[in-house]
């Protein structure tokens, strides 16, 4: 049997005059947190002070062009690109992730190769694409495939650079949000769906009920990531003369040349737009956290909500 | 005799090559409680979930009252299979309920039960929810009716998953082994209510390793190896005069 070395065996208890009671014990101390946080807080401030006095920031100029009317209509045409671009993409990206996860294998195949194609190219080179689509369809018809044609319209007349920004976002928007979609439903436990099904449920009220509600919580976080993606991707289009934001403020920075001042009031209204988006964010992402915890709704107001669903639907069930 | 609500006729069930079930042929009566017993991988999760559809029979074929679970009869010899949204209205008739509960954790315990009578059977708000709290009560568990799944214990949720089973008044019942996931404490909670049910004259075809469950509510037990029924009776038979020394040797071991 090996003996433990003395040092651990042979000590003695301290003789103490008081009991120790460790309900007043003082935090340990840390002198490195200190240092650190003094030169953290020095750094920040010193940023701050660039931002507040280098005169080249001009912030009067700033003051002047942010609610300039030029300004406004860019704003305006990036919040219509973003929900226009989201829209395609959101209701797209569904249909393409139910086809991937199709028993049907055309529709697999299908959707598994659109993903390939527009997530696998650029979306800068995408947007230059589609606004350039008359170099390779030069005329648009509709008719009957390999048939007559009823109308037709010239490409370049019909893709603006409006029209092929909101199908060159969109279409892009799309492959991207169909893998999100796929990453949540397959996310769902495959006994929710069993359950489902055994209830009677048929398929289109399983996936609506069942699987879609329980994959929102897993999809919502990454679309709010593309879609905050996407309200700065809308700069791309600038490249084809849309009339968005970035475009409006080198619009006016190409004749003043405050080039700096003009990129800020830009970079103002990008903030303001994704600060509203992660708002309503948290309020999806509760929306869809419904049961996910073993605890009680954890905010005062839900508390209140819940317990007068609750007095409601018991008072139902005992009128009746 | 009553007729046999569950008919099944020399079931077979292949998965990639491996034949999990041999031919299986096993009648449940009308209000009769039949015990599955059998050590893992003997197949009898996999019959239990044939019946309803949630694995597809390799062969054979599968009654439940005068409906072919999965399939038409065509004229003369053909057969054709159901697509999903007409099995699903075949399992409307068989309640089954699983060893993992499976509640649907958005919704509240009354949604969890009034889903099925509201969107299926067409009831109204009203009954749907008088109906579901008398199902609660029944199961003990009234005053949770506005709780989350995840707000409850193992026990109480699968107390829940039986009421919801029941809410579809189904001619059936599946019992995938509803107590293995549970507590110790917790798995007399269940069996009790199961007990309640198969006494008052439930149709039920129940997996189980609960023996004490198996000798005191079944009618008959089955005892299933490697993928063929060995051995059926009543409890007596089964447990005290087994013919099978398989069946003697599973018995010895698990009431160790």
């Amino acid at each position: 049997m090996a003996t433990l070395p003395s040092n651990q065996t042979d000590f003695e208890l301290p003789l103490t005059q008081h009991p120790v009671d460790v309900a007043h014990a003082l935090a340990p101390r840390r002198p490195a947190t200190w240092v650190l946080s003094i030169i953290t807080v020095v750094v920040a401030a010193q940023i701050v002070h660039l931002f507040l006095t280098n005169p080249n920031f001009e912030w009067d100029v700033v003051g002047q062009y942010l609610n300039s009317e030029t300004v406004l209509q860019g704003v305006v045409m990036t919040l219509f690109l973003t929900v226009t671009a989201m829209t395609i993409g959101l209701v797209l990206g569904g249909v393409l992730a139910v086809c991937r996860l199709s028993d049907n294998t055309l529709l697999r195949v299908l959707a598994s190769s659109y993903i390939w194609l527009f997530r696998g190219t650029p979306q800068l080179v995408q947007l230059i694409f589609w606004f350039n689509i008359g170099l390779l369809v030069p005329v648009l018809s509709i008719g009957i495939p390999f048939g007559p044609t009823f109308a037709s319209i010239e490409s370049n007349t019909l893709v603006t650079p409006l029209l092929a920004a909101i199908v060159g976002l969109g279409l892009h928007d799309a492959a991207y949000q169909a893998e999100i979609y796929r990453a949540g439903l397959i996310s769902v436990d495959e006994g929710q769906l069993e359950a489902a099904q055994a209830l009677g449920m048929k398929p289109v009220r399983v996936f609506f009920r069942i699987q879609l509600p329980q994959a929102m919580r897993f999809i919502v976080p990454p679309t709010f990531n593309s879609i905050i993606a996407l309200v700065k991707g809308t700069s791309l289009v600038s490249v084809i003369g849309g009339a968005e934001l970035l475009f409006s403020v080198k619009e006016i920075y190409s004749q003043t040349y405050q080039t700096v001042p003009l990129l800020i009031v830009a970079s103002i209204w990008y903030l303001f737009i994704t600060t509203v988006l992660n708002g309503v964010q948290f309020f999806i992402e509760r929306h869809y956290g419904r049961g996910a915890s073993r605890k009680s709704s954890s905010s005062l107001v839900a508390r209140f909500f819940d317990r007068r669903a609750a007095e409601r639907t018991l008072n139902r069930g005992m009128e009746s | 005799m009553t007729l046999p609500l569950l008919r099944i006729s020399e079931l077979r069930k292949q998965f990639s090559g491996v034949e999990v079930l041999k031919g299986i042929n096993l009648e449940v009566r009308i209000g009769e409680t039949v015990a599955i017993l059998g050590a893992s991988g003997s197949g009898k999760s996999t019959l239990l979930r044939c019946v309803n559809c949630l694995e597809v029979a390799s062969g054979g074929s599968i009654w439940v009252g005068d409906e072919l679970m999965g399939y038409r009869q065509g004229s003369g010899e053909t057969v054709r299979r159901l697509t999903e949204s007409q099995i699903a209205v075949q399992r409307r008739n068989v309640g089954m309920v699983f060893q993992n509960f499976n509640l649907f954790p958005h919704w509240t315990v009354l949604q969890n039960i009034t889903d099925g009578p509201r969107s299926i059977l067409k009831l109204s708000k009203a009954d749907a929810i008088e109906r579901s709290m008398t199902l609660l009560a029944r199961v003990g568990l009234a005053d949770r009716a506005n709780a989350y799944p995840r707000q409850l214990s193992g026990g109480q949720q699968q107390r829940v998953a039986i009421a919801r089973a029941l809410a579809l008044e189904p001619a059936l019942l599946l019992f995938d082994e509803p107590t293995s996931a549970l507590d110790p404490e917790n798995v007399s909670e269940v069996t009790d209510v199961m007990a309640a049910l198969a006494a008052s004259g439930a149709t039920m075809l129940v997996v189980t390793h609960e023996l004490g469950f198996a000798r005191a509510a079944a009618d008959r037990v089955v005892f299933m190896d490697g993928g063929v029924i060995l051995e059926q009776g009543s409890p007596t038979e089964v447990f005290d005069h087994s013919q099978q020394p398989r069946t003697r040797e599973f018995l010895r071991k698990t009431l160790v």
